[in-house]
């Protein structure tokens, strides 16, 4: 029963797995759901959704399950609310949407292609390659692909956005070699609790015998207090196209902060070039699976150790304007670098290491944003080196500046 | 639903929304635990006792703190006391059973009629700890090595657990749970729920004092936004002080009561002096959505 839905659960990337959904049959055995459309999207929200990030999600694949199967009436209104609302409003016609539904895939991959490099060559001057130069403008130029996308005739714009979009092998692989000077470097990264804050709840033997012995025999239990690791860690790592020349190096040291069980917690993310409100779960970067960036500024204290790991180069307007995002179905409200110092305010014990060479900072393509980010992050380049220095600055509240001297060295 | 179980209507003073109330009956008929997440005040924990009182039952409250073990719900062997006892010999050290105390799980599960257990706070603890109650709360019994015991629930409890979000909970967790998000209540939902706490109140007054405090929670970057227990406050405040209803909006008094912290205030003055700039701001909100 219903085994599509399961599927198109999957597709829209709500993590459904077997145990909730023998749950949902049983609950509709029994009759739960009360024979009424209402009641199914109740119960299956509640058995199936289990965080209310997911819950757009799952409205719209549940919207688009029964706009298949026809008959939505006593859906709830709420759901078609949202989807209306989604909608740029007046902005697309039906003759825009008519238009771009007759084109087929090469042709629209083609103009795409086409019209953004024009507006390369005229906002920005840069002729970097497509992946990675290619600057935003184009994104928001002439309609919202996100708008369409919700809007239901959704394939052929999404199939050509994930044409353009980069791809990556996974950062983790088996890389040893070097990965062990990383980790033993990592191993400095550890700060235990002191003996003085905590809850006494280890049996202290020696105490106890000292102080049952002074009691002439009769016991008198002594405690301490262990000591852990309370280390925690969020590493975020580029996974930006011009990132792929780096991709070895930055395997290295993913491998080595991951196999360093000694923290207390460890949390990765990745972003496409530049921070801005999402913070991806897998190095695609693609908007299923993604975490909003004031989530993490709220549920992790400021005790997290950040370690941010990207070349730090991009088009200025990547970096300094709203808008800047380079993907091109997305926007973002405040320009990258406003979420660059929000991060640095929040979170003082965090550095950024560059893989690119501290000597080439200067004169590469991005020296404009590795100058910039430079005086927002303490920035060192990610060789052992490197990396033991920048886990200096995360032990203690680093100056903002001082690792790009030292670099230069 | 025409099956002879127990329904939950919700109480005359808590107001329930229609999915709320659903996701409750859900978990009491399939009995599995029901967990609430929302912002704060928005009557997570008050849920649990309204349950307890529409249904007549029993409420057991765990709450949950950072040092807090799975362990302890369950029972504590009092080790101690076991061997102080020893040296003294009035007691019979033998039956280890008298050290055995029952935490609030385990009085849950011990109980002859089905109760109401609410796990407050549960992102409190530590990130292993709800890993460590998934078989207890699976099969909602658990063994005490100690005494060779095996406690079972005799009626399964209707368990309640609330969370803030300041932690990931485990999958593993989640998988077992039914999940149910307040969200933050509407403008008519809210006067609903202010009506049960203020019955009679001044007309103006409420709608001026609304209207501001949703102003104050659209404010972008606010770090902790006024929830529904502050607004209560705030509206009691109001009274007790006898402001003019129509001064409200301008003068925003006792506004320590709905921010509680300095950078949302100065936020809340850069917004106010910033209004004629707001035009913009809504130009690029489009392309945001």
């Amino acid at each position: 029963m219903f085994t599509d839905f399961f599927y198109y659960l999957k597709n829209f990337g709500v993590p459904v797995s077997m145990n909730e959904w023998q749950d949902l049959m049983e609950a509709l055995e029994r009759g739960m759901a009360g024979s009424s459309l209402t009641g199914f999207y109740h119960l299956c929200r509640a058995l199936l959704v289990k965080t209310e990030a997911h819950y757009d999600r799952f409205d719209l694949a549940f919207a688009s399950y029964l706009g298949d199967l026809e008959s939505p009436e006593g859906l709830p209104d709420k759901i078609w609310e949202w989807l209306n609302r989604e909608l740029p409003p007046s902005e697309i016609t039906e003759d825009m949407r008519r238009n771009h539904q007759q084109l087929d895939i090469d042709e629209m991959k083609r103009m795409l292609a086409e019209r953004l490099s024009e507006q390369n060559e005229e906002h920005h001057g840069g002729n970097r390659w497509v992946g990675t130069g290619g600057t935003s403008p184009f994104g928001h130029s002439g309609y919202h692909p996100g708008g369409i996308r919700i809007g239901g005739n959704t394939r052929n714009l999404s199939a050509v956005k994930v044409a353009g979009m980069r791809r990556f092998q996974e950062f983790r692989t088996d890389e040893t070699l070097g990965v062990r000077q990383f980790q033993l470097a990592l191993r400095k990264l550890r700060q235990f609790t002191t003996r003085s804050e905590g809850v006494r709840e280890e049996l202290d033997l020696e105490g106890t015998v000292d102080k049952t012995c002074q009691n002439a025999g009769r016991l008198e239990l002594m405690w301490a207090r262990p000591r852990v690791n309370s280390m925690k860690v969020l590493l975020l790592m580029d996974a930006g196209g011009s990132m792929l020349s780096y991709s070895r190096l930055c395997n290295q040291l993913f491998t080595a902060v991951n196999k360093s069980n000694h923290f207390k917690d460890l949390k990765v993310f990745y972003f496409h070039n530049c921070i801005y409100d999402w913070l991806y779960h897998d190095p695609s970067c693609s908007l299923r699976d993604y975490t909003n960036t004031d989530h993490i500024l709220r549920t992790c204290g400021p005790d997290y150790r950040v370690i941010i790991v990207g070349d730090g180069s991009m088009a200025p307007s990547e970096l300094m304007r709203a808008g800047g995002v380079i993907d091109w179905d997305l926007h973002n409200e405040k320009p990258g670098i406003e979420w660059m110092k929000r991060l640095r305010q929040h979170f003082e014990y965090s550095v950024w290491l560059n893989p690119v060479p501290a000597k080439y900072w200067d004169w590469m393509d991005g020296a404009f944003t590795i100058k910039t980010i430079g005086q927002v992050f303490p920035m060192d380049e990610l060789t052992v080196e490197g990396l033991e220095r920048a886990i200096g600055k995360l032990k203690s509240r680093s100056v903002v500046g001082k690792g790009n001297k030292v670099a230069q060295k | 639903m025409t099956l002879n179980m127990t329904q939950y209507r919700g109480s005359s003073d808590y107001i329930v929304s229609d999915e709320l109330r659903n996701s409750v009956n859900i978990a009491i008929a399939l009995g599995k635990p029901l967990l609430i997440k929302g912002e704060p005040g928005t009557g997570k924990t008050v849920l649990a006792q309204s349950i307890a009182n529409a249904l007549g039952k029993k409420l057991f409250i765990w709450n949950i703190k950072s040092t807090t073990k799975a362990q302890e719900g369950l029972y504590v062997y009092d080790t101690v006391q076991r061997l102080y006892d020893s040296q003294f010999k009035d007691h019979d050290v033998a039956n280890i059973k008298q050290y055995i105390k029952a935490g609030k799980l385990g009085e849950a599960f011990q109980s002859n009629e089905q109760v109401v257990l609410l796990i407050d706070e549960i992102d409190k603890a530590d990130l292993e700890f709800p890993n460590d109650l998934l078989w207890e709360i699976d099969q909602m019994s658990y063994y005490i090595p100690e005494t060779k015991e095996t406690v079972t629930a005799q009626t399964r409890p209707i368990v309640i657990i609330t969370s803030n979000a300041e932690k990931e909970l485990p999958d593993a967790f989640l998988r077992r749970c039914i999940f149910h998000y307040i969200s933050f209540p509407a403008p008519e939902e809210m006067e609903q729920i202010i009506k049960v706490h203020h019955p009679d109140l001044e007309k103006k007054l409420l709608e001026q004092a609304m209207e501001t405090f949703y102003m104050l929670r659209n404010i972008p970057n606010i770090q902790k936004k006024p929830s529904t227990s502050e607004l209560i406050d705030w509206l009691q405040a109001l009274v007790v002080g006898g402001i003019n209803p129509s001064k409200i909006k301008q003068d925003i008094p006792f506004l320590g009561v709905l921010l509680k912290k300095n950078e949302d205030l100065d936020n809340l003055l850069n917004q106010l002096h910033n209004k004629t700039q707001t035009k913009t701001q809504n130009r690029s909100n489009y392309w945001n959505r």
